[in-house]
């Protein structure tokens, strides 16, 4: 490929964008310390952060509110059998005003879902599954440490940390493959927009559009374009531009993963336990009711579960939004896509490597150590 | 290019929405407070007895070896005592005092312990000022900037003077329930209050003030 001076301003701005958002996620991270004051120390940082009015606000005191409820609630289990009900109710609630606030991979999977073009089917049970996963462990790092160990606090905040340091890698690592996958489409829809012709062979390009157009005609939705175009490079942005979730898409080079493919989207988000459940989990055990932390943990994940899915729902139904515009202009809506689907590859990494520096300190369990 | 800008500026939005749900509590402390005086009347330090949430209790005594189950002498948690004390160094004690209006500071806590009754933690420390100060106007504020440890007032007797000049008069303002009155939306305020100016945890502030003649 011949050098383009065009291509490689376009990739200049890709790189200003990028920086962009990781300055701004820069400037925020003096802004978002926050560990323990009981525990050990954090650097000192000015918390410069709005009134607590409005729906933040409300979802604060509602939260506040649940959280309180759930210790007295294992207390009375203790003795009342029936008292377990009200507590799988009030940690389902809990779990869903809980996840409005930080944390809970809210951010990470709804970027994962963009870029990735993912359905807000998927995205659900993205959702679920790394909430689920979060539960386990949160119990497991309860159940063993604090209970079968005897662990005190601060060996399970070093348990944390380790894994704490793994998601975090995972997240970016995450982020770093679809950055990687994403930024080769954008520079792929970039040159066939330029008319300059695709790289690989011609012949297996024929092929594989042929194989392609078959597979169409198997689904009774066909919108009966793209055939006659298909030895052209305009054919490409047909069907980029009417997508939809059946069949391989010939420009996505991210290829048929599967559930494969979400797999590492769900332990990168579920791996990090919420402070909230092993708190929880901690409390029932030392009121010698770990059973129904845990069964108020898992509960609890099914709430968050929903508040995450319901996000990510937003999300896609808003790519679906930007996929409509974009598909009123053939070429360069295209090219805004894929530069959508970067930018989300990119937030992914800013969050994971921010989290990883201890900076974005969402809902740290090691805000407790 | 236009785009672009658009692109970052729904980015910066996006993170400082989150920014903004960053801050919630995740202790919860009930304050007991009292200012200590001198025989000549000039205020000499604060002590604090702050009792913590029972989960927060659970958590920072879990694995913690005692004699006899489930009770902690002063003994079993004094290595727990010393790391709060040190932490909270980083604080100022979460204990923002004013004199005639200005900011006095504090030295570092003397006599803290660890107590453990009723399944919670109770948190004892003074806090010296620098230097006994005489003050017709002393304003005392407990709160964390950060609103990461909720403070409230106990409900009874929140605050005493111990040895104060009899003429002394004590005002105890607890903290608004802003959360649950307001109904503002979140607007472009609220994303420009994200400047290093504002304070989101003072509003949660447990003022106590002293009027002496």
């Amino acid at each position: 490929m011949k050098f383009d001076w065009r291509t490689a301003r376009e990739v200049a701005r890709l790189a200003a964008l990028v920086l962009g958002l990781l300055l701004v996620a820069g400037a925020l991270d003096v802004l978002l310390a926050q560990t323990n004051p009981f525990g050990g120390p954090r650097p000192p940082a000015t918390p410069p952060l709005p009134a607590a009015g409005g729906l933040f606000g409300w979802v604060l005191a509602k939260q506040a509110a649940f959280y309180h409820e759930l210790s007295g609630l294992i207390r009375a289990a203790k003795t009342d059998g029936s008292a377990v009900r009200g507590l799988l109710a009030v940690s389902f609630i809990y779990g869903i005003f809980h996840a409005a606030g930080p944390g809970h991979g809210k951010a990470v999977i709804s970027s994962y879902l963009i870029a990735n073009r993912e359905t807000w089917r998927r995205g659900v049970v993205l959702s679920l599954a790394s909430a689920m996963v979060q539960a386990l462990v949160a119990v497991s790092i309860v159940g063993i440490a604090a209970a079968l160990l005897g662990a005190t606090r601060s060996t399970m905040c070093t348990a944390d940390w380790v894994i704490e340091v793994a998601s975090y890698s995972l997240i970016t690592a995450v982020g770093a493959r679809l950055l990687w996958v994403k930024g080769r489409g954008f520079l792929a829809t970039l040159r066939l927009l330029r008319h300059e012709p695709v790289p690989a062979p011609v012949g297996a390009a024929v092929t594989d559009r042929h194989e392609h157009h078959d597979h169409h005609h198997d689904h009774a939705h066909h919108h009966g374009h793209g055939h006659a175009h298909d030895h052209g490079g305009h054919a490409h942005h047909h069907d980029e531009a009417c997508d939809h979730d059946h069949g391989p898409d010939p420009l996505s080079l991210a290829g048929p993963g599967g559930w494969r493919r979400g797999l590492s989207a769900i332990f990168a988000v579920g791996l990090r336990p919420c402070s909230g459940a092993i708190l929880v989990l901690v409390f029932a055990l030392a009121q010698g009711l770990f059973w129904a932390g845990a069964a108020a943990t898992f509960v609890m994940g099914i709430g968050t579960a929903i508040t995450v899915a319901a996000i990510a729902t937003i999300a896609v139904g808003a790519r679906g939004v930007a996929e409509k515009m974009a598909a009123s202009r053939p070429g360069y809506g295209t090219l805004v896509m894929r530069g959508i689907e970067v930018g989300a590859a990119a937030l992914i990494i800013a969050f994971g490597a921010l989290l990883l520096a201890g900076y974005l300190a969402t809902e740290r369990l090691v805000g407790l150590c | 290019m236009k785009i672009l800008r658009s692109l970052l500026g729904s980015l910066a939005a996006l993170l400082a929405a989150i920014a903004a749900a960053q801050a919630h509590p995740h202790v919860w402390v009930t304050m007991t407070s009292e200012l200590v005086y001198a025989q000549d009347g000039s205020v000499t330090g604060v002590r604090h007895a702050w009792a913590f949430d029972d989960m927060f209790s659970a958590f920072a005594t879990q694995g913690i070896e005692t004699k006899q189950k489930g009770v902690f002498t002063r003994e079993d948690l004094a290595p727990l005592a010393q790391v709060n004390v040190d932490s909270l160094k980083d604080f100022d004690y979460f204990t923002f005092a004013k004199a005639n209006g200005k900011t006095t500071e504090f030295n570092g806590p003397t006599d803290y312990w660890l107590e453990y009754k009723n399944e919670v933690l109770i948190l004892h420390f003074t806090l010296p000022f620098r230097a006994p100060v005489k003050a017709q106007r002393l304003d005392v504020e407990v709160y964390d900037p950060t609103y990461f440890v909720d403070f409230s007032m106990a409900e009874n007797d929140p605050v005493k003077l111990v040895g104060a000049p009899a003429q002394c008069k004590l005002t105890v303002v607890r903290p608004t329930d802003t959360s649950v009155a307001s109904n503002a939306p979140i607007n472009e305020q609220f994303f420009n209050s994200l400047d290093a100016g504002s304070n989101f945890g003072a509003q949660f502030a447990n003022k106590i003030s002293v009027a002496c003649p």
